[in-house]
């Protein structure tokens, strides 16, 4: 190991706690908070993974008795599109990869001691979790978990008596959310000040590792967003037991009137979009950086196009906040204005355009390390074409007006949405394992463990595709009775297969997972040969990160294979060298 | 390249200060979007139609609500409270500078003496919401309840949301005190006070927004 330059001592904002609570529970140590965020999405994923199983069942045999749940009614199958939208969004796809990783390593890949924040980042992890308990308890009241769907369309989700679950159910789900939401801003808060203020001397903003920039730009849309989501949450709760009428128009139920009128549920979906749409970076971004880190780790080579990662980073975080209305083409809305939104929305195309070609020119005559983790950094790549291919068509209005309502936009949104960044957080998680539990993960079982991902995944999402194609329409729970679209059960019934055995291989992550953390090979500090600041320190870090020092930063993050060096990678805290690129 | 980054030096009083404030701004977003995201939920349902089920014709339902007279006493009240409290927060700052010129940073200075800004930006506080809360008052009296009319559900809205978030510097403000009583550091102080005051600056401008909102956009 080469000798890297630290400064002078810093005093650290906290000592290290000494009893459990203070230690593992409410710790003011980003990297158990990391832990804890990321556990919390480990509990989430296997209960919204459990709703997805059952969903898929009742697809194909709607009249079968499942055991401990006996009939599935067609309300129960909205609760769980719900509950499963809602839990793999918020407590999944936006906890792990930012709450988590971000959290855990952000301020190590920076050189700083901790976050600037640390008792505010304890009570985001609470908040959130809190968030995650009232969620959960919305299944066990009266009348169960609402079924509005995670966009909680009003006025479905505004009248308590529209339907079971839209009782005290939707107001705890709205309930929820909020506290998501600010947990979520303190997070964002935290992640900003840090990566701003905390940077160790010589990591310049064109020095930070684009995991940094994932995660810090992820925070600004996060700091944009919730708080929408946040005020349309108080709307909807007071429509929903005040009496006021911001989303309801002149309804009745049953023949009968509400006492609300005049209200928009058109201004819902515009609120709920202008959070929605920035969500969906807010879960890919932090992937994205991850993706961009592992391939230029195990390929041996720089990033290839640092700069243009950057700036595309920036302006798909950009962009995000302009083609909300895409979601709502069927809304009714005028054409000039879908116009609008359609080409802003083809105009992300070309920053992610960017991104993947720059993924393609950094693995293109690398000396390719096919790691574990860099198989889920590729898995991710495919991921993201493949469900990224299928926007263009969806940003279309007059393709999307055919296509909306059917199951190829679950395709869509999947793949690119939900499982590309799952990918992500695999491969975060196969990559920093080492340096979290100082110990490696089983590297067979982690490959047995992709292959069923990576093929189940295929298996369950482009099939998708082609029902929906074939007009087979989404949200309903029971369409095998539906003549037209008989031809189409083989397939539906090849989807729940796959998805059983793509549940099933995530058992083996579970088993590696926590075998590895007490029985796995002991790690070194940096056995991976990378160059980010993580791998300088002792692993796992120590409680202030680098014992008592605060690295200095001489080099870029992507130093590998640099002619004239000593070995195949520079790292950011070894003297500085000529940059060749 | 960018900037250089800001280096790890000691977390001195400067740095503390600088880290604050930032992460003042950085919170102020998001209270700033919340109210964006209102006032844009405020200018649509104004211009929206609705159907009336007698003559089954579109008509607007828009009554604009005659704002209570209080609320421009309480405007007065919370402009003066934020006058207070931008001496409250020159004054402990002469005092961290002046204790950091002299002494160790960290050590407290102890003079706690000169007229008690801080407090009497509290009492003005508290006034600011029980004056709000007597508004409620009369204008439930005027038979304007949050559900009557659209307009009135966000008069209530907004001065309801207002109110919560000016609870949250009330709040700051107490720990300011208590920061005082426990006897920390000038610095520290100093440094709760400071973002209390922006915080405060922040809410009593956001506060004038509303009332003209509420009075000129009604």
């Amino acid at each position: 190991m080469a000798t890297h330059e630290f400064a002078a001592q810093e005093s650290h904002a906290h000592a290290a706690p000494q009893g459990f609570i203070r230690k593992w529970v409410f710790s003011l140590d980003h990297k158990v908070i990391g832990l804890q965020y990321y556990f919390l999405a480990l509990v989430a994923v296997f209960v919204g993974m459990f709703l997805s199983l059952v969903m898929r069942i009742h697809l194909v045999a709607p009249t079968a008795t499942l055991p401990l749940l006996g009939d599935i009614k067609p309300e129960t199958y909205l609760t769980m599109v719900t509950m499963h939208g809602t839990i793999m969004v918020f407590f999944v796809l936006t906890t792990a990869p930012q709450g988590g990783f971000g959290n855990y390593f952000l301020p190590i890949q920076i050189g700083a001691p901790d976050m600037a924040f640390p008792v505010l980042n304890m009570l985001s992890f609470w908040t959130t979790f809190l968030g995650f308990i009232v969620m959960i308890a919305a299944f066990f009241v009266a009348g169960g978990a609402p079924l509005h769907g995670w966009t909680g369309y009003a006025p479905l989700s505004a009248l308590q008596s529209s339907g079971p679950g839209e009782g005290l159910g939707a107001d705890l789900w709205i309930i929820s959310i909020a506290i998501f939401c600010i947990g979520a801003l303190m997070g964002a808060l935290n992640f900003i000040t840090t990566t701003l203020d905390m940077r160790a001397k010589g990591m310049t903003m064109m020095r930070m590792p684009l995991t940094v920039w994932a995660w810090f730009v992820t925070a600004i849309l996060g700091l944009l967003a919730f708080g929408v989501l946040l005020s349309a949450g108080i709307l909807l709760l007071m429509d929903r037991n005040l009496g006021t009428s911001f989303f309801v128009p002149l309804v009745t139920i049953n023949g009968q009137l509400t006492g609300h009128k005049g209200g928009s549920p058109l201004l819902w979906q515009h609120l709920f979009w202008f959070f929605g749409h920035p969500e969906v970076y807010i879960a890919i971004l932090p992937a994205m950086g991850m993706c961009s880190q592992l391939l230029s780790v195990f390929s041996r080579k720089p990033i290839f196009g640092y700069k243009a990662m950057v700036y595309a980073i920036l302006a798909i975080g950009f962009l995000g906040f302009m083609v909300w209305g895409h979601h709502m083409f069927m809304s009714g809305m005028s054409p000039y204005t879908a116009f609008a939104f359609s080409i802003m929305t083809m105009g992300i195309g070309v920053p992610s355009a960017i991104k993947t070609f720059n993924w393609l020119g950094t693995l293109m005559r690398g000396r390719i390390r096919f790691t574990s983790p860099m198989l889920f950094a590729i898995g991710f790549v495919s991921l993201f074409v493949s469900g990224g291919i299928s926007g263009p068509f969806l940003a279309q209005p007059v393709l999307d007006i055919q296509l909306h309502d059917t199951y190829f936009v679950p395709a869509h949104f999947h793949l690119i949405m939900g499982v590309a960044s799952i990918f992500g957080i695999f491969a975060a998680t196969y990559y920093w394992f080492p340096k979290m539990f100082g110990r490696m993960m089983n590297e067979s079982m982690a490959r047995w463990h992709f292959w069923f991902s990576f093929i189940g995944t295929y298996a369950i999402f482009m099939p998708m595709h082609y029902l929906g194609m074939a007009g087979m329409p989404r949200r309903y729970s029971q369409l095998t009775e539906v003549t037209y679209l008989h031809g189409l059960i083989p397939l539906q019934k090849f989807i729940t297969y796959a998805a059983f055995v793509t549940i099933a291989g995530q058992l083996i992550f579970l088993v590696n997972l926590f075998w590895s953390m007490f029985k796995g090979k002991r790690a070194s500090d940096n056995p991976w040969e990378a160059t980010t600041l993580e791998w300088t320190t002792a692993t796992p870090p120590p409680h202030d990160n680098f014992g008592g020092h605060t690295p200095i930063v001489h080099n870029g993050p992507y130093e590998y294979s640099v002619p004239g060096a000593p070995r195949d990678y520079v790292m950011q805290s070894d003297p500085q060298i000529e940059p060749a690129h | 390249m960018g900037d250089d980054g800001a280096g790890p030096g000691l977390p001195d009083y400067a740095t503390r200060l600088r880290r604050a404030r930032l992460g003042l701004l950085v919170a102020l977003t998001p209270v700033l979007m919340l109210f964006v995201s209102f006032t844009s939920a405020y200018v649509v349902r104004q211009g929206l139609p609705t159907l009336d089920p007698r003559t089954n014709a579109l008509v607007r339902d828009w009554i604009p609500v005659a704002l209570p007279k209080l609320l421009l006493i309480n405007t007065g009240v919370l402009i003066l409270s934020s006058v207070f409290m931008e001496l409250a927060r020159r004054q402990i700052k002469g005092q961290a500078t002046h204790a950091s010129a002299t002494s160790a940073p960290g050590v407290s200075a102890g003079d706690q003496s000169g007229i008690p800004w801080l407090s009497m930006t509290l009492v003005l506080g508290l006034a600011f919401l029980f004056g709000q809360w007597a508004a409620w008052r009369q204008l439930a009296a005027n038979g304007f309840y949050v559900a009557t009319t659209p307009s009135s559900s966000f008069v209530y809205l907004l001065t309801g949301t207002h109110a919560v978030h000016l609870m949250g510097g009330v709040l700051a403000l107490f720990v300011a005190g208590i920061a005082s009583l426990l006897r920390r550091s000038v610095a520290t102080r100093s440094i709760v006070v400071d973002v209390s005051a922006w915080y405060w600056h922040f809410m009593a401008a956001l506060w004038i927004y509303i009332l003209c909102l509420l009075e000129f956009a009604g």
